[in-house]
């Protein structure tokens, strides 16, 4: 129905002969949606970006945005795009006005026209009181909106968001989403983004495309993608870590898989407030212990453990020491 | 794939100019210099300090003039000994005062360093995800180098100019300056430290590590310096130094400075040291232009 506005076909990016960030990734985005990249740190999602914003040459693969190839329009590909990168890039010696202005004139916008925008976008971030202020004095959070101020300074049609809420506190991340789902509604806007924040991708974009080790491991609606896992979940923890009881628990006929993650099961049902009682009684029988039981309707942290198959909320913490720990190096520096 | 066919309609109304963007990158630059007076205070001062220090304490003129000689049997009059060591003087500095020779030698020497620094501000912009965010916009990746190269030159003559003036309230010799002199002299400058600029930068291009840039720098600034005309004169040096001097485009910046200035006589024609410096700057430049559109982008 909608026309696709980036076309993606087997990208590749091999780096140093030997590292597979990106490894044949196929997909489209349709003008006008909000279209998430969600996996872990290192996924890859990063580097897709760059080759999507002619950052990077693919290693293998083609790509358009706005019906221009990456590789053989880049200058034209550029000029329709708007890029919110995942590190803070503006000049922290000049205020945020001047970066706006800057950054304006690189696109060739002559400059009275460059003034107009500005303000409005200060405006729209809300960064109009600390516009003629110095970066440097900036919060994480006014950075992050001048950021996105700056990608919108020449009116792309497709806007890139690299981790757009990285390390923002729960209020500048909820006013960020209030952004970008203005521009998708007000301007029209097609959006990609990347995160690592599941509640991100589930509640800002229509579409999500789950990558891990470089590669698309789904791509759906958030609700397509919380039915293909098939229905409820049930979690379960023993007394007794010794015995694999995976096969036990799947004689029951409500239960459609089980699997082993770390020290507890996770059991799938279409029926789970049905099966639970089954299995606690069944195991009682066996005896067997069950210390702990939870019944979880599927959510994107469902869908995510399916496909990536690890703790989210592990690598999340991770990430955000990891970021701390730039951030640290960064004021040092 | 519908790849190739152009879309239509951008509304913006862009400058599709190549060069649109340079001068705001090359304002950018010169802001982080004049908007910051210590940093401009420092960047002057340092070499007006190697000049009073230096330029003052070897005062080479004072071997032969500040003493009287008492060699038995021989009555030399002060006037001839005093004639003898001008001549010597004029023969090895081509004037009379080793401080006005310093002083032409001084002006490259702030140019080497402004030089070298425009080649760091490349790294900070790699490392600080400024450099990034510049190439996901349509401008010139040429204007990007071009902008550096471009404020590194303007800071650099106007750094020159501080130090020449300095050298005059010191007692620099003035009485072989002209308008034509002055702008000649100036020219060459130019065109040294738009080559010495690309080279610099050039070398910073794939970097993002900023000690091994300073390293680098280090590496070739004071050889560059010494292996030149611009604290002595080549003549005097071993021939296999002599001939790196001769390489050496520093040294032909100096040399169209003293020639033009102080009325000496050069180390080559005035002719041969422009075509030099006009060669070095057109290959550098557009050796770094070039490397500019294949490095700047991974
Ligand atoms: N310039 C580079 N050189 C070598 N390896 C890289 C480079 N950039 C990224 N990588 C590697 O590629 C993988 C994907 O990185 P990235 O795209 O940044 O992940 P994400 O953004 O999803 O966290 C990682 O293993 C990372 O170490
Ligand atoms: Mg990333």
């Amino acid at each position: 129905m909608s026309e696709s506005i980036i076309l993606v076909e087997g990208l590749t990016k091999v780096f140093n002969a030997k590292v597979k960030a990106v490894d044949d990734v196929s997909f489209d985005v349709k003008q006008g949606e909000i279209f998430g990249f969600l996996g872990p740190n290192g996924a890859g999602k990063t580097t897709t970006i760059k080759m999507l914003t002619t950052l990077l040459k693919p290693t293998l693969g083609k790509a358009s945005v706005c019906g221009y190839d990456i590789i053989k329009y880049p200058t034209e590909v550029r000029r329709s795009i708007g890029v919110v990168p995942q590190e803070y890039t503006a000049d922290e010696d000049m205020t945020g006005l001047e970066n706006l202005m800057l950054v304006a004139s690189l696109y060739g916008i002559p400059k009275s026209i460059a003034k107009e925008r500005a303000e409005e976008l200060l405006q729209l971030v809300e960064l109009k009181d600390a516009a003629t202020r110095k970066v440097s004095t900036y919060s994480g959070g006014m950075r992050r909106r001048l950021e996105l101020a700056a990608g919108l300074i020449n009116h792309p049609r497709v806007l890139f968001l690299d981790e757009p809420t990285l390390g923002l506190d729960v209020q500048t991340r909820t006013a960020v989403w209030q952004y970008i789902r203005r521009l998708k509604e007000e301007y029209k806007m097609t959006l990609f983004m990347t995160t690592h924040y599941l509640e991100e991708a589930d509640g800002l974009c229509d579409r999500i495309a789950i990558i891990d080790h470089g590669k698309i491991v789904r791509i759906g609606t958030p609700q397509e993608l919380k039915a293909s896992i098939g229905g409820d979940v049930i979690e379960l923890g023993l007394d007794n870590d010794a015995d694999d009881i995976s096969a036990l628990i799947h004689q029951i006929k409500l239960v459609k898989e089980v699997k082993r993650v770390n020290s507890h099961y996770r059991i799938k049902s279409e029926v789970g407030e049905e099966a639970a009682p089954q299995i606690i009684e069944l195991l009682r029988s066996k005896g067997y212990h069950v210390t702990r039981i939870s019944l979880t309707k599927p959510t994107m942290d469902e869908v995510y453990l399916e496909y990536v198959g690890r703790n989210f909320r592990e690598e999340e913490d991770r990430t955000d020491v990891m970021t701390r720990r730039a951030v640290l190096r960064r004021a040092r520096a | 794939m519908k790849d190739d066919t152009i879309a239509k309609g951008l509304t913006a109304p862009e400058d599709q100019s190549v060069l649109h963007g340079l001068w705001a990158l090359t304002n950018r630059e010169l802001m982080k210099w004049y908007k910051v007076p210590m940093l401009l205070f420092m960047s002057l001062i340092q070499p007006v300090i190697w000049l009073g220090l230096f330029g003052k304490a070897m005062n080479f003129g004072a071997l032969f003039t500040g003493q009287s000689f008492n060699i038995p049997g021989l009555n030399i009059p002060k006037q001839v000994l005093d004639s003898i060591s001008s001549q010597i003087m004029e023969n090895t500095f081509g004037t009379t005062d080793y401080f006005s020779f310093l002083a032409v030698g001084m002006l490259t020497f702030v140019i080497l360093f402004t030089a070298m620094f425009s080649g760091m501000s490349i790294v900070w912009d790699r490392r600080f995800g400024f450099l990034d965010k510049i190439l996901t916009t349509p401008v010139s990746r040429g204007a990007i180098v071009m902008g550096k190269i471009f404020s590194s030159v303007i800071r650099s003559l106007v750094q020159a100019a501080v130090v020449l003036i300095v050298a005059v309230l010191l007692g620099m010799d003035i009485s072989k300056f002209s308008v034509t002199g002055l702008l000649g002299t100036f020219a060459g400058l130019f065109l040294m430290t738009i080559g010495l600029s690309s080279l610099f930068l050039m070398l910073a291009l794939r970097s993002t590590d900023w000690q091994t840039q300073m390293a680098i720098m280090n590496l070739l600034n004071l050889p560059l310096l010494f292996a030149s005309n611009a604290l002595f004169p080549a003549k005097l040096m071993p021939t296999w130094l002599e001939y790196v001097v001769r390489i050496n485009p520093i040294s032909y910046g100096t040399d169209v400075g003293r020639q033009l200035l102080l009325g000496s006589a050069g180390m080559a024609s005035l002719w041969f040291d422009f075509a030099y410096l006009v060669a070095f700057a057109i290959i550098f430049s557009a050796v770094g232009i070039i490397l500019s559109w294949r490095y700047l982008t991974q």
